[in-house]
């Protein structure tokens, strides 16, 4: 077994950081929110079942962002899956399987163009994937421009069936044992998570991710190929995007213009709460899960608290990004001397 | 080809070439081409007209006006824009929501805690002032994340971003109030006078700016800074604190857009207020020829891409498309204006680049 040289203990700390964070917070409301429902398991897998589609969407995102690159156009691309699955779903007799199909076509196909315009015309990320969300919103008002739902008898089916988990489960007011559920989309996160840890920490693709993030001159010389890196990196991030905007159809079962908006900054927030740089070569796939995990216990905090102002859960977020930003830098800063 | 034309061709080439290679060449021919275009859709396009408004004031009408008028956030926040990308290589992406904090506060400074005041609560100059100083406040606060914690200027206005609309929200205490008539003097016209007041106030924008880098170092040391902290600070030059200057520059751009756009209608949404201005503003200072990798700073450029960007978005309106739809466009024109300034579509010319950027250094957004 080889180590890496650089010491791994500051980017361990961020995550067992973020890990204990979330431990914390979730400690926290059981005991002082007990009684709004934060003691049932249900809240845990409730807290997966609304945050599946951002979970897989965020490891996209870390990926690209260890590449040292960016995509803000997820959130387009899952507003753009959303409408067209439905109207495909509704009027042109698509079933679950084909309207998959189109949802991870969508995504690739804006991954392996965002890719290649950024790798192999060496154009900013930033820029490219800013015209693929106004791409991505555009076409969705010009396929419809009112809400829509899914009016599909089978694919309703699927997305309103849960999974039930034996032997765990609450007590309701009646004394009724009731069985926690959890929804498929859960299951097809976690396996995603398991898969992208895999490809990151074992295999020579991940490891050429974090080289070309982390110097990409000294990747080059190393001998990889550090364009076709950087297009395989968008090419995952977009096959991911699909996956998840799927997941978000399945999860909401609607479309909209301005659906999923704000979606890739949420992505990008829960990367850098799990402990990923932006500046590329730092990042895990477990802190991502745990970031997605943090943000999204503290939003129900915020709701269950229940108060009349509605302008707390954004500002909890930002203040949650805040601490980790700053935390990070003082442990970069740390680092280099 | 004889040889005499081929001099002559030679010669020819001798004063194009530069024009061609000006930095401007490529926004002001898309501009050009734009205008162009809405003259072939809407023959009276380019006349200007003397109106009058519903008080029977005289107004100058036409679409000119219309284009100026109201890109005026977009240049005054595309300047700033372009001295935060210059200096800290990076982009402020949270112009939008400290817009609306900006507007929350300069509506509650005029209008108290009622919705519908019959006068103002205090002078329009002091809600302009604390609107400014809220702006300066929230650059103040991203600059110190940039320049002092070392934050990719990204992921350190994705704070402001997250939270400044609610912010905004908060700032009004949760209420949607509206300003007497005489606010909205500042952000449409002043009665008697023709010119609408976001043009003057755009042009006095300009005018400083231009006066400030002729007359100081601004220009000079943000692009030091961009291109090389380490050597500039060799230089004497304070690289944290020309960064730190540059988001207290872009917070009071934004104190001034908000202001306008508070007066427009005199009442302010936080939540959906100048939506994607950011992405405008980016998108301005990139059509501009700015590298967005910093270093450059090529102010006319990224006015002239504001501009560029309005008149197409009013083209588009004028088409009947739906406004959720223009971005399609938008994303269109980026692809091809960013491509063909590209280090990769260059090379394919033949042309050799200064601005060129090392093929492995470009990918990265910040260093």
């Amino acid at each position: 077994m080889f180590k890496r040289k650089e010491s791994p203990s500051d980017t361990t700390f961020l995550l067992a950081i973020t890990i204990i964070m979330f431990v914390a917070i979730y400690a926290l409301a059981i005991i002082f929110l007990g009684d709004k429902g934060f003691n049932k398991i249900q809240m845990f897998f409730n807290l997966l079942n609304e945050n599946a589609a951002l979970i897989v969407i965020a490891c996209g995102l870390t990926v690209v962002m260890i590449t040292g690159s960016i995509d803000i156009s997820v959130g387009g691309v899952t507003a753009l899956i959303c409408t067209s699955c439905i109207v495909c779903l509704n009027n042109y007799g698509f079933n679950f399987y084909s309207s998959l199909l189109l949802a991870l076509a969508i995504g690739l196909v804006f991954g392996a163009f965002q890719g290649f315009l950024i790798a192999y015309m060496e154009m900013q990320p930033f820029i490219v994937t800013l015209a693929g969300m106004f791409l991505g919103r555009g076409l969705v008002a010009l396929i419809e421009v009112n809400q829509i739902q899914v009016h599909n008898e089978g694919f309703e089916k699927l997305s309103g069936s849960r999974i039930q988990i034996p032997f765990l489960g609450d007590y309701n007011k009646r004394g009724v044992f009731i069985q926690s559920k959890l929804e498929y989309g859960v299951v097809v996160a976690i396996i995603i998570v398991i898969v992208m840890y895999w490809l990151l920490k074992k295999t020579s693709l991940g490891r050429k991710f974090y080289a070309v993030g982390g110097n990409a001159q000294s990747a080059l010389m190393l001998g990889i190929n550090v364009k076709k890196t950087r297009f395989l990196a968008h090419l995952i991030c977009g096959l991911l995007a699909g996956i998840g905007g799927f997941l978000y159809l399945f999860h909401t079962r609607s479309g909209s213009v301005q659906q999923a908006t704000g979606l890739e900054m949420d992505a990008i927030a829960s990367s850098i709460i799990g402990g990923t740089l932006l500046t590329g070569g730092v990042g895990n796939i477990i802190g991502t899960l745990f970031g997605v995990l943090a943000s999204g216990i503290a939003l129900f905090i915020v709701t269950a608290i229940g108060s009349q102002d509605p302008w707390w859960p954004q500002i909890t977020r930002a203040a949650m990004l805040c601490f980790f930003i700053v935390l990070q830098s003082i442990i970069l800063a740390r680092k280099k001397k | 080809m004889t040889k005499k034309n081929e001099k002559a061709g030679n010669d020819l080439m001798k004063h194009i070439k530069p024009v061609i290679r000006h930095r401007l060449f490529i926004p002001i021919v898309f501009l050009i081409f734009l205008f162009l275009i809405n003259i072939f859709i809407k023959p009276g396009f380019l006349k200007i007209g003397l109106g009058k408004d519903i008080n029977g004031n005289p107004v100058l009408i036409g679409n000119i006006i219309n284009i100026l008028n109201n890109s005026t956030e977009l240049v005054i926040l595309a300047i700033g824009m372009s001295f935060v990308t210059a200096c800290s290589r990076g982009q402020d992406i949270s112009v939008g929501s400290t817009i609306a904090i900006v507007g929350g506060v300069v509506m509650r400074v005029l209008c108290g805690n009622e919705t519908q005041p019959t006068e103002l609560k205090a002078p329009v100059i002091v809600a302009f002032i604390l609107g400014c100083l809220a702006g300066m406040l929230c650059g103040a606060f991203n600059g110190i994340l940039v320049s002092r914690f070392n934050i990719q200027p990204m992921v350190a206005t994705l704070i402001l971003f997250t939270a400044g609309r609610s912010l905004g929200s908060m700032a009004m205490g949760g209420l949607k109030p509206k300003a007497v008539a005489s606010f909205s003097y500042y952000g449409n016209f002043f009665p008697g006078f023709p010119i609408p007041t976001p043009i003057l106030i755009t042009a006095a924008v300009i005018i400083i700016t231009c006066i400030a880098m002729k007359k100081t170092n601004l220009g000079l040391y943000t692009r030091a800074v961009g291109i090389n902290d380490k050597s500039s600070r060799l230089n004497g030059i304070e690289p944290s604190r020309i960064k730190f200057m540059s988001y207290v520059i872009m917070g009071l751009c934004v104190g001034i857009a908000g202001f306008i756009q508070a007066s427009r209608v005199q009442t302010v949404n936080p939540y959906t207020i100048v939506p994607g201005i950011e992405m405008d503003a980016i998108l301005a200072v990139a059509l501009g020829g700015n590298s967005l990798g910093g270093g450059s700073l090529n102010l006319p450029g990224s006015i002239v891409g504001a501009y560029t960007i309005q008149t197409l978005t009013s083209m588009l309106t004028t088409l009947n498309v739906n406004t959720n739809a223009i971005p399609v466009f938008k994303a269109v024109i980026i692809i091809v204006l960013v491509a063909i300034q590209t280090p990769a579509v260059k090379r394919l010319f033949g042309r050799k680049t200064q601005a060129a950027k090392p093929a492995l250094g470009g990918g990265k957004e910040s260093a």
